[in-house]
């Protein structure tokens, strides 16, 4: 199997869904001459031309209404807003329009649009460029939340949204662009959309850990395997629809559970686990579920505030401690 | 598409009646929400539709169902999902300011101002794709002009050469403020040029000339020469809604704009310059008007859809 980087994972998957359908297309700033931003779409101005790969003004609002009335009009787009923290820019194009239009119109409108967004927590840039935003497109009714954390993952589930007759927002985490990891060369290689996965298989601990906290969460694993603490990892991949099956089964056969997230506890990822865990498994629980997510503050500009600020292998390491005392 | 004045005439009667008839069924509290009338604004809607193709798509807005009859739209269904029924257009759930019509390239309304334009430039993209000469036409007020939106269309519209039609109705009043208190051009189309868009203004109370010039804007559009923007001057005769107090405007000016009347003076038109006889205008007023009575039946009696319906098709 090749080795790919999460970079070219999401560049393959574009490629690949482009030449299979000709109905995809790729708009936003940057996307075309420029190969994207961060690179993720080198290439596919030559391979599929100016009329499917186009660079768009700074104007997130029509980058996403293009996409909405073009896939009321038969297409399959993909769009690229360059940074989450960028969505308050085009929210009602996502929230109003993309997300209602399928039930507004009682399903006589499909709407296969993806929106691509850059999350680029923990990289230092500051205030508007480092947010951690899923909770917010997750508490949409009509969307579903994409957030791979592996070059596999992340090429199974573009294609998969790229296939998908609604609207999906994905999320891609630039500071694991250049992380590398085998894939299978198979055209028809997708991951499905709302399935979690148990990165480690454990006994004693559930730690649920999204995007950026994944590998921190299996490295912490790593560490309390040596004194003995079994850690199951899971990944949930998907924001929305949350897979709680998998969630729940795995909470009630080791009784404790952590929650990692990059985003805020308030109103956020972490406590929706919480709470629903509650609900499925609460005689299963022998602690509370714990969470751990960056204080309630912005993030300044700086790698030393992001370090401060968000949760590292040392914290996940203590809080399963905390979880098993 | 018609060239055929009676049915011109006719596409203005079938809105006109709609209308009043809405607007009776909304004093009796019949259907919550609002009614965001179109009466006045009749000769837009036809005088553009009336030059489109059932593949060519429109975009409309809260004050939509004008372009929803004028592009087609079987009125039963549309008069049902006005009042929320499930024999709607959409099964009752778009209710007064959504429906749709896909086989007609009616691509909704919207509750949010300006956020049509977006979505009609999206179909203009995919037109172009297409490569079959379909248009793109947004129906818009003047309000909708100040929001960034409209700019954002513009530009990449003109960037991009889509076959786009922006068509802003300015009725004068942006809700309930007064459109001039709001800008410092009220001339929305004079916009245009700092985007590189044709635009004309053109009397919106006269059908004919919006349909010659939304003509021109549609052979611009197909030829692969770019984006139009309309300006029709017209007027609002109701509130914003139905109910608005129009504090901010004075009775005098509505009963001028009223002598104006788009729909009377295309029936003088008929009678003096194309020769109809009045007998004819008159078996067809009786015919709409029955017409839309049977739809307003229809639509009374039909059933609510089942509040747990409101569970299904959140996804494809």
């Amino acid at each position: 199997m090749p080795t790919k980087t999460y970079c070219w994972a999401i560049i393959d998957a574009m490629r690949e869904e482009m030449a299979r359908d000709d109905r995809v297309f790729l708009i936003g700033e940057d996307v075309a001459v420029a190969g994207g931003a961060f690179g993720a779409s080198r290439g596919l101005l030559d391979a599929f031309g100016p009329m499917r790969v186009r660079d768009t003004p700074i104007s997130e609002e029509i980058i996403v209404g293009l996409g909405v009335g073009a896939a009321m009009a038969g297409r399959r787009p993909i769009v690229e807003i360059m940074f989450i923290d960028f969505l308050g820019l085009c929210l009602d194009q996502i929230a109003n329009q993309a997300a209602k239009t399928h039930y507004i119109y009682d399903g006589m409108f499909k709407m296969p649009l993806v929106i691509r967004m850059s999350s680029a927590v923990e990289m230092g840039i500051g205030p508007h460029h480092s947010q951690a935003w899923e909770a917010i497109v997750a508490h949409i009714p009509g969307l579903k939340v994409v957030m791979p954390s592996t070059p596999r993952d992340a090429k199974g589930l573009l294609k998969s949204a790229i296939r998908d007759d609604n609207p999906v927002i994905f999320i891609e985490h630039i500071a694991m662009h250049r992380i590398k990891e085998e894939i299978e060369d198979d055209e028809d290689f997708l991951i499905p959309i709302g399935k979690a996965d148990v990165k480690r298989q454990g006994t004693d601990v559930t730690v649920v850990a999204s995007g950026l906290m994944v590998a921190r969460a299996l490295a912490a694993a790593e560490r309390l395997a040596v004194d003995g603490i079994s850690v199951e990892v899971i990944d949930p991949r998907t924001i929305s629809p949350l897979d709680f099956d998998t969630i729940t089964a795995s909470v009630s056969k080791t009784s404790r559970c952590l929650v990692v997230s990059s985003s805020h506890k308030n109103f956020g990822f972490g406590s929706e686990v919480a709470a629903e865990i509650g609900e499925r498994a609460f005689f299963d629980l022998d602690q509370p579920v714990r969470r751990l997510s960056p204080p309630f503050t912005p993030a300044p500009f700086g790698r030393q505030f992001d370090q401060f600020l968000n949760p590292d292998t040392d914290a996940i390491v203590a809080a399963v401690r905390d979880l098993m005392a | 598409m018609t060239q055929d004045p009676i049915t011109l005439y006719r596409s203005m009667l079938l809105i006109r009646e709609c209308e009043a008839q809405l607007n009776d069924l909304f004093a009796k509290n019949v259907f919550p929400g609002y009614i965001h009338s179109y009466l006045g604004q009749e000769a837009c809607a036809v005088g553009v539709c009336s030059g489109l193709n059932d593949t060519d798509y429109v975009v409309s807005n809260h004050r939509g169902r004008g372009h929803y009859l004028a592009k087609g739209m079987a009125l039963k269904p549309m008069m049902a999902e006005m009042l929320g029924k499930a024999t709607g257009i959409c099964g009752g759930r778009g209710g007064e300011m959504h429906a749709a019509d896909p086989a007609l390239g009616i691509l909704g309304g919207n509750g949010i101002v300006g956020a049509g334009m977006p979505i009609g430039a999206g179909a203009a993209l995919a037109a172009q794709m297409d490569g079959l000469g379909a248009v793109s036409v947004v129906f818009f007020g003047e309000g909708a002009s100040n929001n960034g939106a409209f700019g954002e269309t513009l530009n990449v519209a003109a960037a991009w050469k889509l076959p786009l039609i922006m068509v802003c109705e300015n009725n004068l009043y942006a809700e309930m403020t007064p459109f001039v208190q709001t800008v410092g051009q009220p001339d929305v189309a004079a916009r245009a040029t700092g985007y590189g868009v044709a635009s004309e203004i053109v009397d919106g109370n006269d059908v004919l000339a919006v349909r010659a010039a939304a003509g021109r804007a549609v052979d611009r559009a197909r030829a692969g020469d770019g984006p139009t923007l309309l300006e029709l001057k017209t007027y609002r005769w109701g509130g914003h809604f139905e109910g608005d107090p129009r504090k901010y405007r004075t009775r005098n000016e509505e009963a001028e704009w009223k002598a104006r009347c788009p729909v009377a003076r295309f029936r003088r038109h008929l009678l003096a310059e194309v020769g109809v006889e009045e007998d004819r205008l008159v078996t067809l007023e009786a015919a709409v008007a029955a017409e839309v009575a049977e739809a307003v039946t229809f639509a009374l009696d039909s059933p609510l859809p089942a509040p747990e319906t409101a569970l299904l098709k959140v996804f494809a």
